[in-house]
């Protein structure tokens, strides 16, 4: 992350955020938002996490083009895994029973 | 910046340069990535399919996990996260000690993780929440499939952990004996996208198991 690399002072201010993250993902569930926004809502904020880990901790921010397309491309292929078994089986057993 | 491989003792000698061998390493580490994406994705997207064919039972489940070992569990791999950058770091900057103690840290917070997770077990045998061992249930129907993505999803989770550690041990001599330098610690690098990777796994998990409401 730092260009000369010897603090550690950004990847604390990191972890900082990710633990800020993780009360945030607790405090909403205990809202008990209608669904299907709770679920939504702990979607938006685990991306995030999982965001700044990539970036940061796994220092994709200052990575080669080469492999930052590599990373993005693991994480598009589980979209493409994602969108076409969900589209069958949501669009088959319309969802319900949620409280 | 092609290096001459006798100067460059660090350096394969199928490489050009460390840039090249870099970047070879770490290209690869994030294709055996994409493969443990797809691997833990599989058993999301069942996740997925049958929360949403089960929301009740899902729910219930759900409220039988203790959300304050889950959210503390969270926070503790946070920081082994944390420790492993710290590792990474001290091999990138050539400070052997710093690398050191990263990999203890990693260690130490893996290891008070696996024991948390080790009581949260214990406590689903207690309470008969073992789906084909220990059963016992009058909530709504599926919740077996629930329990059963649970202990799957974090049993998986707690494996890669395992190996993690296990290959954090090993790191350890040559750790201190500065086999790893800045020209090349790529092999340090790409233990820490790995141990990340499964950090991030739990990111998910914690919500998406323990905090459904």
């Amino acid at each position: 992350m730092a260009k000369d690399g010897h603090s550690l002072k950004p990847y604390f201010f990191v972890l900082l955020l990710l633990w800020t993250l993780t009360v945030a993902t607790w405090g909403t569930a205990l809202l008990e938002l209608p669904h299907p926004w709770g679920a939504v809502v702990a979607f938006l904020i685990a991306m995030t996490k999982a965001t700044l880990v990539v970036l940061f901790f796994m220092h994709v921010k200052s990575a080669s083009p080469l492999v930052k397309l590599a990373a993005a491309g693991g994480f598009f292929w589980l979209l493409i895994f994602f969108a076409i078994i969900l589209s069958d089986y949501l669009a088959r057993h319309p969802v319900t029973g949620w409280t | 910046m092609s290096e001459s491989h006798a100067q460059a003792p660090a350096l394969a000698h199928h490489f050009e340069s460390y840039e090249q061998q870099k970047e070879t390493s770490f290209l690869g580490m994030w294709l055996f990535l994409a493969q443990e994406i797809m691997f833990f994705g599989g058993m999301f997207v069942t996740y997925v399919v049958y929360r949403t064919t089960y929301p009740l039972a899902f729910e219930a489940g759900s409220h039988e996990l203790p959300i304050h070992w889950g959210f503390a569990n969270t926070l503790v791999l946070l920081v082994s996260s944390f420790t492993m950058v710290v590792a990474v770091n001290g091999a990138q900057t050539g400070k052997p000690k710093r690398l050191f103690a990263g990999l203890v840290g990693t260690i130490v917070f893996g290891l008070v993780f696996l024991s948390v997770k080790y009581v949260e077990y214990s406590i689903k045998w207690d309470h008969h929440l073992v789906p084909g061992l220990n059963w016992a249930w009058d909530g709504p129907d599926g919740a077996q499939i629930y329990f059963s993505l649970y202990f799957a999803m974090t049993g998986m989770h707690a494996l890669h952990m395992v190996v993690g550690i296990g290959i954090m041990l090993f790191m350890l001599r040559p750790a201190l004996r500065g086999k790893w330098t800045p020209e090349n610690y790529n092999f340090v690098e790409g233990f820490g996208l790995y141990w990340h990777f499964v950090d991030i796994v739990w990111i998910f998990l914690f919500p998406y198991l323990y905090l459904i409401r």
